[in-house]
Order: C-alpha cells, then sequence, then structure tokens
C-alpha cells in the first residue's frame, strides 16, 4: 500500500514533540525517525500497535479515531463496546448496566463485541476440525500482529486464521438485525466500535479481511468512558442483560481466545516483543506441534490497550470477577443461524513488501553490499542521534538518498576505536 | 569482497545456549529484506539454524560462512569438534548422541541432519574424527 492510502493510526502533535527520540527507539517495526527535530511516522511501515503513544512523555503522539459526535450523523446509532471496555469500571456488578448507559448517551442499540467473539470461538473450533489451516493456526483478532505477520513474517501467512475479527462479526450482525427491526436504510444506520487500540481504528477504517469496511466509525473507549461515568450513576432499574458468557469477555484478556478453541495444545503470548519472539520460533519450525496460536500486541491483551483507562492487571482481575456470575457461552453459529462461510475473511489481506530493499534481486543485493559498506563507517553505537533508531537503519536510509552520512555525530567514535 | 554478492562470516560461540541462532537470524533477515520468496527464505534459515545448533551442542562452537550471490545462497559450517564416525549413521532420522540433560532442553531428536538435507538444494558433510567437521548447504535462488 503506498503512503497515501494507509490511514493515519498516530499522529503527531509537532509543538509537542520535543524529538527526544524515545518513540523511535521504543517502535517494533522500526516506522519511526527523527527529521528536522521532530518525530515522523512513515505509515507503510507501522502496525497501529500504539507503543509511541504510550511512550511519549510530551504527549506528543496521538491514536487516531473519530471524534463521538460522528453518532448523530445516523438515524439509527448502534454501539459494539470491545470487552475489554467492560473491564474498565469500578465495583460494576451488573454488565447491563453499561448497555443500559450507552443508550443514555445517545445510541439505540448495544451489541457486545464478545457475542462476536464467542461465534469466532466457534467458527475457529471449525476450520481447525476442517483442517484446512497449516498448523499452528495463528490467530489474527489483533489486528497490530496481523499486520505485523504481512509486514515481516511472509511464509506465516499460510497458517493466518481467516477469520473475521469479533467486532467485524457483531458489526454484519447488528446492521442486518436492525434493517429488519427498524425498516430503515442501511446508510441510515450507524455502527460504531469503541476500541481499545488504534490499531483496530485503523483495522476497521480500511476493512482488513473484508470488501470494504463494515462500521461507520471508531470511538475511543476512554472518549466513550468518560461520557459514561456520569451517567451510571442515574440508573435505577436496570433491566438489561449481557447476552455474552464468560469466554465472550475472557478475549478482553491474553489466553482468552485460546482458551475458547478447547484446545491443550496453545500458546498464549502478549506484548509485542513476546509476540515476535514466538513468531521467531514459528518460523523456524519449533512450535510445529502446537495447534494454535494466539498472540496479543499488547501487554496483558487487549486490557492493555492504549485507548483504556484502567490498568491492565486491574482490569483482568475486574474481568475475572464479572465472569464468574456468567455462564460459559451464550453464542453459538446454529444460535445466529449462519453458515460458517458468514465468518470467514472476503478477502484475504495482502503481504505487505515495504521493508524489502528493491523489487529486482540484484538491484537489492547492490544495495545490501551499499548498505554493509556503510556500516563499516558508523559507529555501532545505535545511539539515536542521527534520527534513525539504528545505525543499520540509518544505512539503509543513505542508501535510499533519504540522509547523508554527516547526520552521523559520533563518526569519530568509530576511528578512534579502530585506532 | 565478492563484486557480485554478499558475504557474511560469523564465529558461533559454543558456551552460549542463549545467543544460538543468531547467526542463521542475521542471515534470515537480510533475505527478507532482499525479497526472496518467503519459502527460500525459511529454508535458508532452517538448515542453517539446524548446522549452527549442531555446531553449538556437538562440537563447542565453530564458523559459519554464508556468501549469497545471485543465483545461490552458499553456507559453510566448520568446527574443531569430535567429527563424525558414521556421516551415515548420523544422517538418519532419529538418531542423536545428544546428553539427556540436552535433551531435556528440547534439542536432541535426530532431526537436525536430515532437516538440513530436506531444506537445502545441495548439502555436503565432510569429517574426521577428533578434527572436526565441515558442512556445506547450498540453496538455489
Ligand atoms: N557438528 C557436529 N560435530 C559432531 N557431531 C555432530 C555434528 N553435527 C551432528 N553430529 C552428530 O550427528 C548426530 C545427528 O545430528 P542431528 O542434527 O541430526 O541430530 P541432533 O543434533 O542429535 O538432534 P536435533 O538436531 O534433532 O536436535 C548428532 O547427535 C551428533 O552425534
Ligand atoms: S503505532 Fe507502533 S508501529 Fe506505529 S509508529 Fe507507533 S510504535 Fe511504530
Ligand atoms: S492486543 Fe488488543 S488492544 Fe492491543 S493492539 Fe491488539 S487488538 Fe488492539
Ligand atoms: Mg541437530
Amino acid at each position: 500500500m503506498s503512503q497515501e492510502k494507509r490511514l493515519h493510526t498516530v499522529t503527531l502533535d509537532q509543538d509537542k514533540c520535543k524529538g527526544c527520540v524515545a518513540c523511535m527507539r521504543r517502535c517494533p517495526t522500526g516506522a519511526i525517525r527523527v527529521r528536522d527535530g521532530k518525530a515522523k511516522i512513515y505509515y507503510d511501515k507501522c502496525i497501529g500497535c500504539g507503543e509511541c503513544v504510550r511512550v511519549c512523555h510530551h504527549h506528543a503522539k496521538k491514536a487516531v479515531y473519530d471524534s463521538f459526535d460522528i453518532i448523530k450523523n445516523y438515524k439509527y446509532k448502534i454501539a459494539l463496546p470491545a470487552p475489554s471496555f467492560f473491564g474498565q469500571f469500578n465495583n460494576l456488578e451488573n454488565l447491563g448496566l453499561i448497555i443500559a448507559g450507552l443508550k443514555r448517551i445517545g445510541f439505540d442499540e448495544v451489541m457486545e463485541v464478545s457475542i462476536g467473539a464467542e461465534l469466532s470461538s466457534d467458527a475457529t473450533r471449525r476450520v481447525l476440525k476442517e483442517g484446512t489451516i497449516k498448523k499452528p493456526v495463528i490467530s489474527t483478532a489483533c489486528p497490530a500482529i496481523l499486520q505485523l505477520i504481512l509486514l515481516k513474517y511472509h511464509s506465516l501467512t499460510e497458517n493466518l486464521l481467516n477469520l473475521l475479527a469479533p467486532v467485524d462479526i457483531v458489526a454484519k450482525l447488528a446492521r442486518e438485525n436492525a434493517i429488519k427491526k427498524t425498516g430503515l436504510k442501511a446508510e441510515d444506520i450507524g455502527v460504531f466500535f469503541i476500541s481499545p487500540c488504534p490499531a483496530k481504528v485503523f483495522a476497521l477504517k480500511s476493512g482488513l479481511g473484508v470488501e470494504k469496511p463494515l462500521v461507520d466509525g471508531v470511538l475511543a473507549a476512554s472518549e466513550v468512558y468518560f461520557k459514561l461515568l456520569p451517567e451510571l450513576k442515574n440508573i435505577k432499574d436496570c433491566t438489561e442483560v449481557a447476552s455474552t458468557g464468560l469466554l465472550g469477555f475472557a478475549w478482553a484478556c491474553s489466553g482468552g481466545e485460546a482458551a475458547g478453541i478447547m484446545k491443550d495444545k496453545y500458546i498464549a503470548a502478549d506484548g509485542i516483543e513476546n509476540c515476535m519472539n514466538v513468531l521467531k520460533e514459528l518460523e523456524d519450525n519449533k512450535l510445529d506441534h502446537m495447534d494454535f496460536v494466539e498472540l496479543n500486541a499488547c501487554i496483558g491483551g487487549c486490557v492493555g490497550g492504549v485507548l483504556n483507562i484502567e490498568n491492565p492487571f486491574v482490569a483482568r482481575s475486574k474481568i475475572r470477577e464479572l465472569n464468574k456470575s456468567l455462564p460459559l457461552s451464550k453464542n453459538s453459529i446454529e444460535s445466529v443461524g449462519k453458515e460458517l462461510d458468514y465468518f470467514k475473511w472476503e478477502t484475504n489481506p495482502e503481504t505487505n513488501d515495504v521493508l524489502r530493499l528493491d523489487e529486482d534481486f540484484m538491484v537489492a543485493l547492490k544495495k545490501m553490499s551499499d548498505i554493509d559498506a556503510i556500516m563499516k563507517q558508523l559507529p555501532g553505537l545505535d545511539c539515536g542521534n542521527c534520527g534513525a533508531p539504528t545505525c543499520r537503519a540509518f544505512a539503509e536510509d543513505i542508501v535510499d538518498g533519504a540522509v547523508d552520512i554527516s547526520l552521523c555525530t559520533r563518526k569519530e567514535t568509530n576511528e578512534n576505536n579502530n585506532k | 569482497m565478492q563484486s557480485d554478492g554478499l558475504h557474511f562470516e560469523f564465529a558461533v560461540d559454543g558456551e552460549n545456549f542463549a545467543s544460538a541462532g543468531t547467526a542463521s537470524e542475521t542471515i534470515k533477515n537480510t533475505l527478507k529484506k532482499l525479497g526472496l520468496p518467503p519459502a527460500t527464505v525459511r529454508r535458508t534459515a532452517i538448515a542453517m539454524y539446524e548446522g549452527e545448533i549442531n555446531m553449538v551442542i556437538h562440537a563447542g562452537g565453530g564458523t559459519a560462512v554464508v556468501d549469497i550471490t545471485p543465483t545461490a545462497i552458499e553456507i559453510e559450517l566448520k568446527d574443531e569438534g569430535p567429527g563424525i564416525a558414521d556421516i551415515e549413521l548420523a544422517m538418519r532420522e532419529g538418531y542423536s548422541t545428544a546428553p539427556e540433560e540436552i535433551r531435556m532442553l528440547g534439542f536432541g531428536a535426530g532431526m537436525g541432519l536430515s532437516n538440513m538435507k530436506k531444506y537445502s538444494d545441495e548439502m555436503k558433510i565432510e569429517s574426521e574424527v577428533s578434527k572436526g567437521t565441515r558442512v556445506l548447504l547450498k540453496i538455489n535462488i
């Protein structure tokens, strides 16, 4: 995808950015450079993990999402709260309160994304049984991980679980139901995800795995939280009940999705570095005996999403507490009357070739040997002063013609060391 | 350095299990950057990794030399370890002399050499007991 066509995941507040290189060092894909004293994001390499937002002490990095007011553009408004959203509240005893509260702040209907999670678990069990995907089957629910695989681990694309994300499943179902119920046209119905992360914002707006986006907007969990909180205490007799069991809500935390496939041979890793280590092992055939691999870019899973409010470990404990009173599961493919195909990707997401040095192998070889030659002149400190995260990344930028070697302020260090 | 390719040399540390596999990891990342087909990248990485690990486990370390040319990836793994007395036997699936503590770490299934053969296009082993071993792998591009 070209730079223009990529939607932005995170943006920079130019005035607040001090060019301190913290985000650049943190970015797992090397998508950030500091140029002319300001961080610059190369969106074609960005997977939307939000790590740079988390690490920026100057609050210059912001996750992109839609303003709450866009819901007003639709006649009938449906909220799709992420499973992790329910873990954000203190002393919440009744999950129905959140549903009732969302209705008070402007939504006509609420459909929990955890319903889609339970349906996805059911579909996953069937896909595993079909045996159509190469094992170990890798979860695709975290779009940051999916993007990472499409960017860096091309040989693992045959292991990808070809199912829609839970939010896409409920978006589809909710719109269909609303059309039937209200008689309104599809475009009068606004479907909004309440998202824990910029990765989901990006995935839903670009339509990852689907023909065209299934939601009309993606709201930030934090923004909705602050609108909802004052309303909660005004709710007197709550008649709303959650339509999900514990398996669905468990998706809020790392390991929740894997638990739903009802098999023992699985791995659930969370945190982007840990996930990258697992992906590396998968590439080297070291995890061939596994059935399923769940990977979440955020520490703790989606409760760790950068748009959430609560500390992920506290949120996790709250979800656990809430889940105690719930049945195992309330949704299955039969209960919604659909075929397995309904839950599958409409299109296979394409791999991203941006890390390749050149389309032509001979040119790529030449570039690589030029990079190696430049590396010999650099001090190998990965200090970041030049505005690139590593000396190697800097050497690549030089070969690409983006910068000049004179930006390296510490070349003398290398010359001294070589004496 | 060759003008029409890339040349790499690695010292493979026999003491350090934790860093085992760094040479093949570097080559894997290089091949990805060069834009080679994912299957070629993976075959090369696995074959080289197995050879690298063998030097760590069975030979106390060694060297890895890799040349990437327009037509192939050529890997030489050389050590001064105990050598292999019966190469044909060592090549057999399931044959391993790895001690119990190594098996506990998940190695020693006796699959390394046969996988190296499977994933490479050409493989040659030269070995002399108490002198050392030299494994040559070639993966065509
Ligand atoms: N570089 C080497 N030096 C000495 N002996 C070796 C070397 N490489 C392999 N061998 C011998 O060949 C045997 C078979 O090697 P192979 O790689 O197939 O299996 P393994 O290393 O024992 O187990 P695995 O590779 O499945 O973890 C080894 O157990 C060892 O006896
Ligand atoms: S969101 Fe993640 S991938 Fe994107 S620039 Fe920030 S740290 Fe890098
Ligand atoms: S783990 Fe969840 S919250 Fe974090 S990036 Fe992935 S989908 Fe978003
Ligand atoms: Mg071996």
